[in-house]
């Protein structure tokens, strides 16, 4: 097994790197400038821009760039940014609470809420919980996060009142209203991510659990006399949750992506929309930093799906090891990090088809 | 079992064989095909048969309905007064068509989806959106239909080392961080290709199409890879061989045909994600140029309105909604229905 862990993190490099060279190619490619704040104004010389752009290295053609990028990347050096000449790390480090606070906390409720609904509607499969829980989660992967943003601010914001509109950075937590204050403007964007991951955590879930209901052992549990309770809830539960431990194992990446169009939307200056300013300025150091964020951490996080896959090859649940597997090679490639609002889609897409029942 | 034979044992031998003479003459004797078993157990899945009505209706409403709304619309505007744009309008006029006495109208009988801040007919800009939204839906799947296809098609079929490098770059497709990466091209590409195809509508409509769909094949290329490694060892396909047909032709003729199921299955929830991301694009201000009303960009315009007139919003953000979760229902569906397994 540690062979194989090893043969799954040595795949992991050369696919970030072949990442990290795509996208520099891309930015550099692509006509931008990341100078453009400069051209019209009159008040800089033609040469000042010269010296500005030498002393950003931006007068070196662009694989020599790349290289040298790689190498300060290994130094730890994060580079500068060229829009704000801050260094990178410590926008990084600017953006990272507020991130944490709005996506962090909404994928823990997606995953505290998904699991029991997720078990409920497996156990009692078209019964009205099942059908309701069903119909919602389709609502739910199916409504842009725009729209979920826009009706609850409309509903929640504007006619009663009860949330902020903006998502306000500058509070401190200091006093009990303060707090208020803060969980207050969190409901919202919390909501809306919560909505989306949820339903696809859910499908998920009952995926999963309907898998392994249908299986001997359970068959077996149930003759030796074990009633219902133990039997959902220590024999097919413990086995169900390998594929989603996994996938939410997957999603966290996520978590450090920010996502994109909730903070947009709520004004929340956290990662996604720092992402959103850099792409928009051609800050290449910043939007370099920020994709690779979201590929490194699934290789780092290879670990704990790979466990997963050994629990599960050594467990009963056989039968499912070829999506184990598959699941733990998307880690590592990082096929989840979709830096969306969606849970890693592309994953859940390709799981749905796979354990569609 | 047991209950059959008591039955039989109890029960008078003549009640027996009458209730067999009923199964049988109940039995119909047109023959089951694959496509009329999918078409039943299709029918059987309420939501996937109201979610495919759906659909039909906002396709024809977008595509034949303006026929029927243009000079509806028109009418309205002279009965009540208001200035007409031409002798002959159609949809491209009206959706420009200002109308500074009448901004932000909440929906009435004249604009039943109201106006906007210029007064122009929302439900004329919805529809004209939705063919955008609808279009640019379906080139993105059938983009990255293809390409998946083919993909798998080639990995599946020869295996060996083209399918060890065609699944590696699978991968490598997979681990691109997707929604970065599109918005990415589609804003730093954007000028270029305008300038090239001539036109910004039909310029962003090719790079959304092209991103959008050249980033979403790699499950397509799995499913039919996973296909045709089974399918390829059958017996139909030997005997093809041993008949001397050529290899594409077994590809696309022989092997592809059966793996059509999944594939459809995908395309239908592929064209659902791709106006989801059109529509995300719009909503972040990379996508169609703001004078072109997508459905996503009519949702961004209204959001400044929302305290005000929050239908701008609401009205296109449905539509949006209303479409992919159909789609959605349909895809389900007919994963269900096109599943040979589930004979019911």
């Amino acid at each position: 097994m540690t062979q194989y862990i090893i043969r799954r993190v040595l795949i992991a490099i050369p696919t970030l790197f072949v990442i990290s060279f795509v996208i520099f190619a891309i930015l550099s490619l692509a006509p931008g400038d990341p100078l453009a704040q400069f051209a019209l104004n009159p008040s800089i010389p033609e040469s000042v821009r010269e010296r500005i752009r030498t002393s950003l290295g931006l007068d070196q053609p662009w694989p020599v760039r790349y290289v040298r990028w790689l190498g300060a990347m290994a130094q730890g050096d994060w580079g500068i940014s060229f829009n704000t000449k801050a260094p990178v790390i410590d926008l990084i480090w600017q953006r990272l609470p507020q991130t944490l606070q709005v996506v962090g906390v909404a994928y823990l409720i997606a995953v505290l809420l998904a699991i029991p609904i997720g078990i409920i509607s497996a156990v009692k499969q078209y019964s009205l919980f099942d059908n309701v829980a069903t119909f919602l989660s389709f609502v739910g992967f199916s409504v842009p996060s725009f729209f979920t943003g826009l009706v609850l601010i409309l509903v929640f914001a504007v006619n009663l009142g009860w949330f902020p509109i903006v998502y306000r950075s500058t509070i401190e937590v200091t006093n009990l209203e303060t707090f208020g204050q803060q969980v207050r403007q969190m409901v919202l964007p919390i909501s809306v991510l919560v909505v989306q991951q949820t339903a696809a955590l859910t499908r998920f879930m009952r995926t999963s659990m309907l898998d392994n209901l249908s299986l001997d052992y359970v068959r077996t549990a149930r003759a030796k006399g074990l009633n219902d309770r133990t039997v959902v809830l220590r024999h097919v539960l413990t086995n169900s949750l390998i594929p989603v431990v996994t996938l939410v194992a997957l999603g966290i990446p996520t978590i450090f992506a920010g996502a994109i169009v909730t903070e947009n939307l709520f004004r929340v200056n956290g990662l996604g929309a720092l992402l959103i300013t850099s792409i928009n300025n051609s800050d290449t150091p910043v939007v370099m930093a920020l994709t690779f964020i979201l590929r490194s951490s699934p290789c780092s996080l290879t670990l704990l799906p790979t466990f997963s896959t050994v629990c599960s090859i050594r467990g009963c649940a056989t039968a499912k090891t070829g999506l184990q597997k598959r699941l733990v090679v998307a880690s590592v490639g990082g096929s989840t990090a979709n830096a969306g609002d969606h849970l890693p889609f592309s994953t859940l897409a390709f799981a749905r088809t796979i354990l569609s029942k | 079992m047991s209950e059959a034979d008591q039955v039989i044992d109890g029960g008078p031998a003549v009640t027996v064989t009458a209730k067999a003479q009923q199964l049988t003459t109940r039995v119909s004797t047109k023959p089951r095909t694959l496509m009329s078993d999918a078409w039943r157990r299709f029918r059987k899945h309420r939501l996937a048969m109201i979610g495919a009505a759906i659909l039909v209706f906002f396709s024809l409403a977008v595509f034949i309905g303006p026929i029927f709304y243009v000079p509806y619309l028109v009418r309205q505007l002279e009965t009540s007064g208001m200035p007409v744009p031409s002798q002959n309008p159609d949809l491209e006029v009206l959706i420009d068509h200002l109308d500074f006495l009448n901004i932000l109208s909440p929906p009435t009988l004249t604009h039943p989806f109201g106006t906007d801040d210029l007064g122009r007919d929302l439900l004329a800009r919805s529809l004209y959106g939705g063919r955008i939204s609808l279009m640019v839906g379906f080139m993105a799947m059938v983009i990255a239909i293809s390409i998946g296809a083919v993909v798998g098609a080639l990995a599946g079929f020869f295996g060996k080392t083209i399918d060890q490098i065609l699944m590696r770059i699978t991968d490598l497709f997979l681990s691109l961080p997707g929604v970065p990466l599109t918005i990415l091209t589609v804003y730093l590409f954007r000028e270029p290709v305008i300038q090239a195809i001539g036109s910004p509508e039909a310029g962003i409509f090719l790079i959304v199409v092209a991103v959008v769909g050249g980033l979403a094949w790699m499950q397509t290329a799995r499913i039919v890879r996973a296909s045709f490694l089974s399918l390829k060892e059958k017996e139909f396909v030997e005997a093809a061989t041993a008949l001397g047909v050529g290899r594409r032709s077994i590809m696309f003729k022989h092997i592809l045909p059966n793996a059509i199921g999944p594939i459809i299955v995908a395309a239908t929830l592929e064209v659902g994600n791709a106006i989801i991301a059109e529509s995300t694009l719009s909503f972040l201000g990379v996508g169609f140029p703001p004078d072109t009303p997508t459905w996503g960009r009519l949702v961004t315009d209204g959001s400044q309105y929302l305290q005000t007139s929050p239908w701008l919003a609401l009205f296109p953000g449905a539509l949006i909604f209303l479409t992919v979760l159909s789609i959605n229902f349909l895809g389900d569906g007919l994963r269900d229905a096109l599943d040979p397994r589930s004979r019911l």
